[in-house]
């Protein structure tokens, strides 16, 4: 246990923890936007899966890191737009069609990568930016000016969906449909029009933090996310909606799996015992669950489809 | 300013509106008078494009208009103030009057908004704080806001719609100013009510509608109350209810220093005390969300109890549980009848033997009796007048009068001794009202103590023998029939505390 308490592999540890949490951090403020327009989309995990795939065939033909980038995007986008008609045009219950994507991203993109590659080729993907001086000051180098340019992105992106949210006419009309459609409604608001818009937002954002999953490791394989888009939900209730909580989520989970990581590859874990500590992040997401279960702030409608009754 | 002519609307298997006219001249406050259903607020909801009429036209200004959608209506100048609030309760007053105004660059900047927000509030003596989320502020602000809303769009043309029903008395008085002084500026006001003493007080012009149709148009000064009242029942109404004065026997119920929390961890009863004798009916006044739900859920058991306990009969209930409430006697008729009241996916036979089906003859070695029910069922249809097809017709399929019937009768006709008695005639109709009133007072000579809580103030002056106001979970006063009047009682149900207005 002592080779694990050293400041090079502590910092490697915390380093490799702001990395993975990059893909939590995308997505679940994706699915903050969303929840907050009132939409409740489980299938996160599934557009994951898909942006995954996308990036991954994208960055494969092509050999471009940023159109596989550009690819994710676009596929999250198309199925934000799937899920709008499903959810807010055909009023279908968001749980059970979170489900349907999610399994339907399971299997789409596993048909595909047998399809279309067999056996898998890995890719060039994301490098870490090198920042000069930055990148080469001691400990503070490593932890902050090392990663990719995804990762910047992604924690840029947390006081910009603040400012969305909190700033803009936009998120006014998020918040506000979220709360009380009817209220937004008899304001002129085109409540069904503002919620579509956040669930685009949302998977586009989703389909992104698949997409760095992919690029980051360089592969794609089946069911790659193993979890992480479900996990994203829990974190928007344990951010409490909120995009600063939700990065304290996304980090937390990420510093836990780069521990997992780091005490298995240290050897101080091995057998039956990596199995188990393999599955902390389920672990802490339930105990999370169940802390947080009293869903302090959330938007009253959330997961209630809105229609003017006439 | 505004004509509807000849509107009429349908929904599945009911005409909502049947070839109204109605005109509004600028100045005027032109009152809808109707029962639940008759079609008031569908008919404003037209008005406001959130619903579409089947037939007929709407002229603003002399212009034929097409209003699709509430954008088009407050594009016309249409403002409307909804009996729900459509306000944002976690966006503060300046965001919800914000919300669906069109911004430069689409940031939301409150600055200008708070500013003339503050005029408008100055211009029109609605006072209100512009920087104060709406779950945090009362009632009478909550209308405030809704009313600034509106103004703050130019409506020229005002719908109110049972503005006010949630108001205290001296709320109301401060609400018909503001009106007033609205129609002075020459703005049209639709006001709609069923209470009949406002409408006499307010209105220009009145329109009585029933089932759909208009069924009179008259003023104050050709009208009266009971000639109001008749139209919207369409029968004669006598008004007002003598209670025989009646000698009251020994406590029944005794709540002594209850508290009691609410469903956010706050206290909702505080040291809240009260006795009802048998023969007596104790009236619990106050605006809603004064403790009065929490106090009939704590003394049936559906609540827990912080401190004080309650007292059935002189002997007290340890831990209480609807079933061991109704055991030593005690009846209940809740507020929501809906939730908790009766089970509208159940037929009314059903519902009707909620409290006895275990019981024998109803019940034999676990199986139900069906000869048994049908014949109690049958028998109480007929005694408290429900009107329904058959006892086997679901229950959500009646009307709420109706619905209320089945739930009266279920409870009053057990032995029970001690009745709670919540918001009896909330959403009923006239004729529905005065029979739960005639009911109560028939258990009252027959010497049940009853502990009647409700938010309509005649009410609970009409019917009686003392008054207990609630505000923020305290009793503010306990006063016998003679010493409650609407004026006194109204102030205390503002909080202003009896000793405060005697040393001022």
């Amino acid at each position: 246990m002592s080779d694990f308490f050293t400041v090079s592999v502590l910092v490697a540890t915390l380093a490799s923890g702001i990395r993975l949490a990059t893909p939590f951090l995308l997505s679940a403020l994706g699915e903050t936007i969303g929840q907050r327009a009132g939409v409740l989309n489980l299938g996160v995990e599934g557009v994951m899966l898909i942006g995954a795939y996308a990036a991954y065939i994208t960055a494969l033909r092509t050999g471009s890191v940023v159109a596989g980038v550009l690819a994710a995007m676009g596929a999250g986008a198309l199925m934000g737009i799937v899920y709008a008609f499903i959810t807010v045009v055909m009023h279908a219950t968001q749980g059970i069609s979170g489900i349907g994507i999610f399994l339907f991203g399971l299997g789409f993109t596993d048909l595909l990568f047998r399809h279309q590659v067999g056996t898998p080729v890995p890719i060039d993907g994301l490098r870490g930016l090198d920042m000069g001086g930055l990148s080469d000051l001691p400990v503070v180098g490593e932890l902050f000016f090392q990663h990719s340019v995804l990762t910047y992105v992604a924690f840029a992106l947390v006081p910009v969906v603040w400012f969305a949210m909190n700033r803009t006419t936009f998120g006014l009309n998020v918040r506000a449909v979220g709360e009380t459609p009817e209220a937004a409604d008899t304001l002129g608001v085109r409540v069904n029009v503002v919620r579509t818009q956040a669930i685009i937002i949302g998977n586009v954002m989703a389909g992104l933090a698949g997409g760095t999953l992919a690029l980051d490791v360089g592969i794609f394989q089946q069911n790659l996310t193993s979890g992480q888009g479900f996990i994203a939900v829990a974190l928007v209730y344990f951010g409490a909606w909120r995009s600063s909580g939700v990065m304290a989520g996304a980090l937390l989970f990420g510093v836990v799996s780069s521990t997992v990581l780091q005490l298995k590859t240290l050897g101080i874990i091995v057998g039956a015992n990596s199995t188990i500590a393999a599955m902390a992040p389920a672990i802490l997401t339930i105990v999370v669950l169940v802390l947080v279960s009293r869903r302090i702030g959330a938007p009253s409608a959330l997961t209630v489809p809105f229609e003017r009754d006439n | 300013m505004l004509e509807m002519v000849g509107i009429t609307k349908r929904f599945p298997g009911v005409i909502a509106n049947e070839d109204v006219d109605l005109t509004v001249l600028p100045g005027q406050v032109h009152t809808l008078l109707g029962e639940n259903g008759a079609g008031k607020s569908t008919l404003v909801k037209i008005l406001y494009g959130l619903y579409r009429q089947d037939e007929g036209e709407v002229k603003i200004n002399g212009e034929p208009v097409e209003i699709a959608s509430p954008a088009a209506a407050i594009t016309h100048g249409i403002g409307m103030i909804h009996q729900h609030f459509m306000l944002v309760p976690t966006l503060t007053v300046a965001e919800n009057v914000a919300l669906g105004l069109h911004s430069r660059r689409g940031l939301a900047d409150m600055g200008p908004v708070r500013k003339r927000l503050m005029e408008v509030s100055d211009r029109h003596g609605l006072a209100i704080d512009p920087d104060a989320y709406i779950w945090q502020l009362a009632v009478g602000e909550r209308q405030r806001a809704e009313i600034l809303k509106a103004l703050y769009r130019e409506a020229q043309l005002l719908v109110l719609d049972e503005p006010t029903a949630v108001l205290t008395p001296p709320e109301v008085e401060d609400l018909f100013a503001t009106l007033r002084s609205l129609t002075n500026e020459g703005r049209g006001l639709i006001f709609i009510s069923h209470k009949l003493t406002e409408v006499m007080d307010i209105s220009d012009q009145i329109t009585v509608l029933r089932d759909g149709r208009v069924v009179g148009r008259t003023t104050p000064s050709e009208t009266s109350r009971e000639g109001l009242a008749s139209m919207m029942v369409g029968r004669e109404v006598r008004l007002g209810r003598d209670v025989p004065d009646q000698d009251t026997g020994d406590d029944r119920l005794a709540v002594d220093a209850l508290r009691v929390r609410g469903d956010r961890g706050n206290l909702a009863l505080e040291d809240f005390s009260v006795q009802v004798a048998a023969g007596e009916i104790v009236g619990i006044a106050g605006v809603s969300g004064n403790g009065q739900r929490e106090l009939a859920e704590a003394i049936f058991g559906l609540r827990p109890i912080e401190g004080g306990r309650v007292e059935v009969a002189g002997r007290p209930i340890a831990t209480p549980t609807p079933k061991s409430v109704r055991r030593r006697g005690v009846a209940f008729v809740p507020e929501e009848r809906m939730r908790h009241g009766a089970v509208g996916e159940l037929n009314v036979s059903e519902n009707l033997m909620l409290v006895e089906y275990e019981h024998r003859p109803y019940v034999r070695a676990g199986l139900l009796q069906f000869g048994a029910i049908a014949e109690r069922c049958k028998d109480l249809v007929r005694r408290f007048t429900v009107k329904t097809p058959s006892i086997t017709t679901q229950t959500s399929h009646l009307s709420g009068g109706n619905i209320q019937k089945v739930v009266i009768a279920r409870e009053f006709s057990s032995d029970a001794e001690v009745l709670i008695v919540a918001q009896p005639t909330r959403g009923i109709d006239i004729g529905a009202a005065e029979y739960v009133h005639e009911r109560l007072l028939s258990k009252r000579a027959a010497g049940a103590a009853i502990l009647l809580i409700t938010e309509d103030l005649d009410e609970a002056l009409q019917l009686s023998d003392r008054v207990v106001v609630l505000y923020e979970g305290r009793a503010m006063c306990d006063l016998p029939r003679a010493e409650a009047t609407t004026d006194r009682v109204g102030l205390l149900m503002t909080g202003v505390s009896e000793d405060a207005t005697a040393s001022a």
